[in-house]
């Protein structure tokens, strides 16, 4: 099979990951900007974020012939502090012209706060003057709902953004309806315990279908699995979908929103 | 698939995670001290099982869920605890 992971944390893991997703058939791997699990002390710390994600990491991705693609944010667990973001988000447009950036994200709320909230209008305001492709994390766990209403909220409330051009992540049974009913595209993320098992993400595609909707690992520094793809992917052949339903949900999906953005282009033999 | 091709898919694991919920509320019984809103919502998602409109995980979700509008004042923490602590 041949995949596109679409959203992972490829800097919080090791070189063998590569490897391993390779091997599976990963065909691009796209990497949006994260909370380091420790908040970073300035603006300087995103910085050196930044040229890490657009230099160092395609680098490493490409020994194992794997296109690297990000996506620049101040990620919401760190958007409390509306100064340090301000000078955050001022330092994206230098990055934005570079060969593997694909937009801004990921982008969001977090405990759903007035600040994250700021922020998030920021990003938003950024993306539509530069025009740019979108990826929205929502809030984990109880305060997914509400997040979810209120990042759509904000996405509606500014005209010049398309719905069709973002991805609205980490949807469950209580929220795809909303994203996908709002014309946004919708990322199912596989990750233990706390948002989709393959299992319920197979059941959320038999329900909604597979117009505007994506499957992705997002696997970081925590518990996660960087081969969760084709292991839905498996999940999808047990309940009996084709090869080519396969097929569009892990590769044609993602590259069909990824392509919207010039600069995602995969080797001819992908 | 049809209901015996799931069954013949999925019982041995949904079985096993229905002893451990099980195992998990004795759990809670033998231990000492007060609960918290945690087991309170819990046991109000598991009550929304007791359907069959095809809707139980979603139900389960919003019965976990900050039902709320209004954006927080602050963000006081990062992290989410899977329950909403319902303001008395």
């Amino acid at each position: 099979m041949r995949y596109i992971e679409p959203h992972a944390h490829m800097v919080s893991r090791v070189t063998d990951d590569y490897r391993a997703m390779t091997t599976a058939g990963c065909a691009a791997v796209c990497e949006p900007a994260f909370w380091a699990g420790f908040d970073r002390s300035s603006a300087a710390g995103f910085y050196d974020y930044f040229c890490q994600l657009t230099e160092h990491e395609p680098r490493r991705a490409a020994k194992f012939g794997l296109p690297h693609y990000c996506w620049l944010c101040i990620n919401p667990k760190e958007a409390e502090d509306v100064g340090l973001a301000r000078e955050v988000v001022a330092l994206i447009p230098k990055f934005l012209d570079r060969p593997t950036v694909l937009g801004i994200g990921e982008i969001g709320l977090n405990k759903n706060s007035r600040n994250e909230l700021k922020v998030l209008e920021m990003h938003v305001d950024l993306a539509a003057r530069l025009n740019q492709l979108v990826l929205v994390h929502t809030p984990h766990l109880e305060d997914k709902l509400k997040g979810t209403r209120l990042i759509i909220d904000v996405l509606r409330g500014d005209k010049r953004i398309r719905p069709e051009r973002c991805v609205i992540d980490h949807v469950e049974e209580h929220t795809v309806g909303m994203v996908l009913d709002g014309g946004f595209w919708a990322g199912m993320t596989l990750y233990p315990e706390t948002k989709c098992t393959s299992a319920r993400a197979v059941d959320i595609i038999e329900r909604h279908g597979m117009e505007r909707l994506w499957l992705n690992s997002a696997c970081d520094w925590g518990v996660s699995e960087p081969l969760a793809v084709p292991y839905a992917a498996l999940e999808m052949r047990r309940r009996g979908h084709s090869p080519a339903a396969v097929e569009r949900m892990t590769y044609e999906n993602p590259l069909r929103f990824l392509s919207q953005c010039p600069k995602f282009t995969l080797p001819a033999n992908a | 698939m049809n209901r015996q091709q799931l069954l013949d898919l999925y019982f041995l694991e949904a079985r096993a995670k229905l002893i451990d919920i099980a195992a998990f509320l004795d759990r809670l019984d033998r231990a000492e001290g007060e609960a918290d809103f945690r087991l309170a919502a819990f046991n109000e998602a598991l009550g929304r099982l007791d359907r069959n409109d095809g809707r139980r995980a979603e139900e389960v979700l919003l019965a976990l869920s900050d039902p709320t509008v209004e954006p927080a004042l602050a963000a006081t923490t990062k992290t989410a605890c899977g329950a909403w602590a319902r303001k008395s």
